[in-house]
This record gives structure tokens, sequence and C-alpha cells, in this order.
């Protein structure tokens, strides 16, 4: 029955992996400046233009040239950057490990401190606790995320000294540890280095605690919403009519139901998250590949932004996914009509 | 009295932020009309002798490295953002409400085609998209406000699709189609005043993201370009002294710009307020 459901769910996300594959096709053909002009160097005559053209598939019409587009997705091709000379395809998975730690990191923060804050404010409206979550998520939306992150980096690093500085994953003093996962956290436990762990999860906590910063308002907003709602309804009132303690009707009964609304929003925070990791990532000089796409960007190298949109777009996608799987792991009333 | 002028002035009563609100973006709209008359020094002047001072009496927030007034430059770069944020959400506006009413009027293969590249624009992650489009169509102001439009378009397409399916079958709609008007007549003159204040409501909230966004965009180095004063890209200058303790170059930018968000959020609550009493939280 569960194989059944996340096999739909698979197929019904193949409409927006096309589309998201045509969209940077098309984002990649109307890039500024010509290609093989480029490649073929300031002297070059038009003639030896008209030839790497032609080498590159460029003088095609746009379907062939997308047949061939598709060709090259298909065997891992996302072309060659021009500032670090490695395949684009490569670079990316070498920094991907980088981004997902920190979004991933960014994200457990926020639902750690935003579904108790919902909770309480949903089980007492109107005391100091629902007023706190109404600045918190207030001033969350409104916080521009470079903003925010600055300002951590000047009073834990500038002022207390209780932060390292903002320069990527590890300190200068302490070497990565051997790659498992890529997550420096994780690596690091598994080869039980812990200076290493320590450094790491120091350099992480910044640019986490931003990212949380930023995403707890949504969550929090929506948890205090929908647990107003589930906490007037009859089966709650029965629960509690039943003499059931205080613990066991807000967790197993109300919180349970109260999280898929929650759920949903998780969709629409991952795509801000994702966004606001490359602004985080710019900040504390994270080795992400969003720092690594607003170099290309700076420098005019439009393979990597190409990799960089697709991969975070399909990243996206199958984020989505997840969500729209463990929805039905969460709600039997889904499982059924699958 | 007035009826909606009574209810407008109960809701400024029973909240009063909802009123600061609005004075806050009369004053951001001042400041965008009137701020290279208000600025006390020239924004694009640079002073060597006085760079990266702390904020003073002569400089009340400080200068940067180049030894500009920032007080100067945070209140000339509003006119460029407000610009920036209202062209986009107009945009986005003129954009998405035509196809959302049209998606939900027509329903069937129109609605689905048109969901269809709504939901094409949302399978990705919005901020990257605009980065991408800003990548594609070139760097500068002109494609950010573009950018911010398009990946705004699909809130507005959603909420106008949503509000006309809600009227198609109202009475003042049978009414005006009985009276012989046509789709366009009733779309136009009907359904649009009608679903006007819902939207109306959503232009605000958006205001505060549009900023947000170009803000992000020019503070990774797309769009405006320097000296030219904007926020985003002035709280990008100011990032590399935060480390050296000059917090005041990225300082005052930022909070600008956070206000000027917090403004508009709290304006689109406020509207909400006024718009539909039963939706108040």
């Amino acid at each position: 029955m569960i194989a059944h459901l996340i096999l739909r769910r698979l197929l019904g996300a193949i409409p927006s992996l096309v589309a998201v594959v045509v969209v940077t096709f098309m984002l990649t053909r109307a890039l500024p400046g010509d290609p093989a002009a480029y490649f073929a160097g300031p002297a070059a005559t038009p003639q030896a233009i008209e030839e790497i053209r032609h080498k590159l598939g460029l003088d095609k019409s746009l379907p062939l040239q997308f047949v061939d587009y598709l060709g090259d997705l298909a065997r891992g091709e996302f072309g060659q950057s021009l500032t670090t000379g490695q395949p684009v395809a490569q670079d990316i998975l070498a920094r991907l490990p980088a981004s997902v730690e920190l979004t991933l990191a960014g994200l457990i923060l926020a639902l750690i401190v935003a579904l108790p804050l919902g909770v309480a404010a949903a089980t007492r409206p109107g005391s100091w606790i629902d007023h706190l979550a109404r600045v918190v998520s207030t001033a969350g939306v409104s916080l521009p995320v470079f903003f925010t992150g600055l300002l951590l980096v000047y009073v834990f690093y500038y002022l207390l000294g209780w932060a390292p500085a903002p320069m990527g994953r590890l300190d200068l003093f302490t070497s990565a540890p051997r790659t498992i996962t890529g997550f420096f956290l994780i690596d690091s436990l598994l080869t039980g280095e812990f200076a290493t762990f320590r450094a790491a999860a120091a350099q992480l906590t910044l640019p986490a605690l931003t990212l949380a910063l930023f995403s707890v308002a949504p969550l929090a907003r929506m948890t205090r919403a929908s647990m107003l709602g589930v906490l007037s309804s009859d089966f709650v009132r029965t629960a509690r009519a039943n003499g059931l303690s205080r613990g066991t009707v807000l967790v197993t009964y109300a919180l349970r139901n109260a999280l898929l609304p929650v759920v949903t929003t998780l969709g629409m925070v991952f795509s801000f998250l994702l966004g606001a990791n490359v602004l985080v990532e710019k900040v504390f000089s994270w080795p992400g590949i969003g720092s690594y796409a607003i170099e290309a960007l700076v420098a005019s190298d439009y393979a990597p932004v190409q990799g960089f949109i697709l991969t975070m777009a399909v990243l996206y996608v199958t984020l989505n996914l997840l969500i729209d799987v463990l929805y039905g792991l969460i709600d039997p009333r889904v499982r059924i009509e699958a | 009295m007035n009826p909606t002028l009574r209810h407008i002035r109960y809701v400024l009563a029973e909240n009063p932020v909802t009123g600061l609100a609005f004075a806050g973006f009369a004053a951001i709209l001042l400041l965008a009309l009137f701020g290279p008359l208000i600025a006390p020094y020239d924004p694009l002047a640079s002073n060597t002798d006085q760079a990266l001072r702390a904020p003073c009496w002569d400089y009340w927030f400080g200068t940067d490295h180049l030894g500009r007034d920032i007080l100067s430059r945070v209140i000339v770069a509003t006119r460029l953002d407000v610009q920036i944020s209202l062209a986009a959400v107009a945009l986005s506006f003129a954009l998405g409400a035509p196809l959302g009413i049209c998606a939900g009027w027509y329903g069937g293969r129109t609605d689905r085609m048109i969901g269809r590249v709504v939901d094409t624009i949302m399978a990705f992650p919005l901020f990257v998209l605009a980065m991408g489009i800003v990548a594609a169509l070139g760097n500068s102001v002109v494609n950010i406000v573009y950018a911010t439009a398009i990946i705004n378009m699909p809130f507005y397409a959603r909420m106008a699709r949503a509000e006309t399916n809600a009227r198609r079958e109202a009475g003042f709609v049978e009414a005006a189609r009985l009276s012989g008007n046509g789709d366009a007549r009733i779309l136009a003159a009907h359904i649009f005043p009608n679903i006007l204040p819902p939207m109306m409501v959503q232009v605000s909230l958006n205001l505060g993201y549009a900023i947000l966004n170009a803000a992000g965009l020019s503070f990774i180095g797309l769009g405006v370009r320097p000296p030219t004063p904007e926020w985003g890209i002035m709280v990008a200058e100011g990032s590399a002294y935060i480390v050296s303790g000059e917090w005041w170059v990225a300082l005052f930018p930022g909070l600008a710009l956070m206000l000027a968000v917090f403004c508009f959020n709290l304006l689109g609550d406020g509207l909400r307020d006024i718009i539909d009493p039963r939706r108040r939280t």
C-alpha cells in the first residue's frame, strides 16, 4: 500500500522535473554572449567561429539542441567551469554536502524552536508567550537574512569572541575529516575525530542559526494556527472529557493532527530556505554550491550557474516529493485514497 | 459617519500598530519622493580623510570606506528600493491577476494550461530562479524588476483564481449575465472590482518580499552597481568591515531595509483587518 503511494507520488513529480529541465534549457539559450565567439577567442576569423559553433552544435534548431542538452544531462555533463577549470558536475558534487549540511542544520534548529513555540502559543492564547510568538513570526519574515547573519557575526565573533571567524566550514588549523558522507559533523564522528567535530560544529552554529531565525516564523505561525483549530475540535473535547492526561491530549491527539498543515508549509519553507542559503553562504564564506554560483555569476562564467540552478531545482522537487510521501505516512486518509 | 470610515476607525483604535504602519508607509513614500532634497551630503561624494568614521554629530550614521556619508546614502537609496519593489509588484499583479481570473472563470483547459505555467515557476526555489533570470536577461536593474515580478506572479494568479472561482456563480454575476453582459465585461466590471480588496492585501504583503528579494540580488552583486546607493549593495559593502568592528557601514542600510519590510508586512495585516474582520488574528 505504501509502495503504491510512493510510486504514485514519484509519477506525480515527473511533470515538475520536465518543466524544470525545459526552463533551465531556455535560460541557458537566453544567456548573454555567443559561446562560440567566446571559445574561439578574440582574434578568431568568422569562419573559425562558424566552425566552433558547428562543433558545439549551436547551429542546429532549438528542438535538436534540446535533445543534445538532454543527452548531456543524462551523461551527467554540465559543461566546464572557466574559473575553476573543472567539470561543473564534479565541482557541484564536491560542494553539495556543505550546502545540504547547512540547510538541514538550519531546518532542524528551526523545527526545535518553532514547534514548541507554536504549541505553547496555541494553548495559551493572549498570554506573553503568544505575543512572543507573534513578534517572532512578524520580525522573522521582515529580517533580511544576509543582515541577520552579519549582526550575529558582529555580536558573537567581534564583540563576544564566542564564535570562530566566519570563514567557511573549518578553521585554518583543522583539516577536513575523511570523506564518507561529505557532512563534516557525521564524518568526524564516524572517524572518531572529536576535535574536528567541535571545530565543524562551531563553524556551523552561526550560519545555521541565521537560517533558523528566518524559517522559525512561518513554521511557528502555522503550528499555532493549526493547533488552535485542532484544540477546539470535538475529538479533543471528547479526549479531555474522558479524563485523559493533558500531555496525552496535547501530543497524541492534538499535535499529531495539527502537524499535517505544518508538513505542507515545509515545502514553501524549503523554497525560501534554499534561496536564503545562497545569501548565508556568501556572508559566511561557506564553500557550498550557492557561493560557487555567485563567484561564477560575478565572473560571467555561465556553465556553473546553469548547473547550480538545475541542481537546486531538482533538489527542491525531490524535497517536495519527500514531503508528499511523509504526508501520506502521517495521514492515513491519504493512504486510503491511494 | 460613513460605515466604512467608522469600521476603519474602529480597527485603528483596536490595533494601534496598524496606524503606525500607515505612518511608516507615508514616511517611506516621502523619503522616496524628497530623499535627495533632505540628504545632508552628496551620497556619491567621497572624502577619503573622513573614511570609516564612527557615527558622530557631523555624520549621524558614520561614513563608509570612501568617506561617503551613510545617512545621505540610506535616505537617497529609498527611492530606488521603493521603485524596484513597486514596479515589480505592479507588474506581477498585472500579469497574475488576468491569468488567475481567466483560469478561475473559464476552468477546464484554460485553467490547466495556466496552472501548468504557475506550477513550473513554483517548481523552482524562487530566489534561485530570480538569480537565473537575471543571469539570463542580463545584469541590470530593469531585469531585477522582471525577475522579481515573475517569481511573485504565481501568488497573484493563484489568489485571483480562487477568488474568481468562488464568485463565478454569485447572484450579482448571474444578474450581470442576464442583463446581457459579455464575459469580458463581467470579468472587468463585476468580478475584478470584487476580488480587488483581498488582492490588495496580497500586494502590500508582497511589497516587503519584493524589496527583500531585490536587495538580496544586489547583495550578491546582481543588478544595482556601485556606487549607486541601494540598501542591499550597501550592506554588501559593509559586510567586509563587520569582522573588523566597523558595524555602522552595514547596520544602518540593513536597519532601513528591515524597517521598510516590517512596515509593509504590518500594513498588509492591517489592511486585512480593515477589509475582512472575520480573518482578524
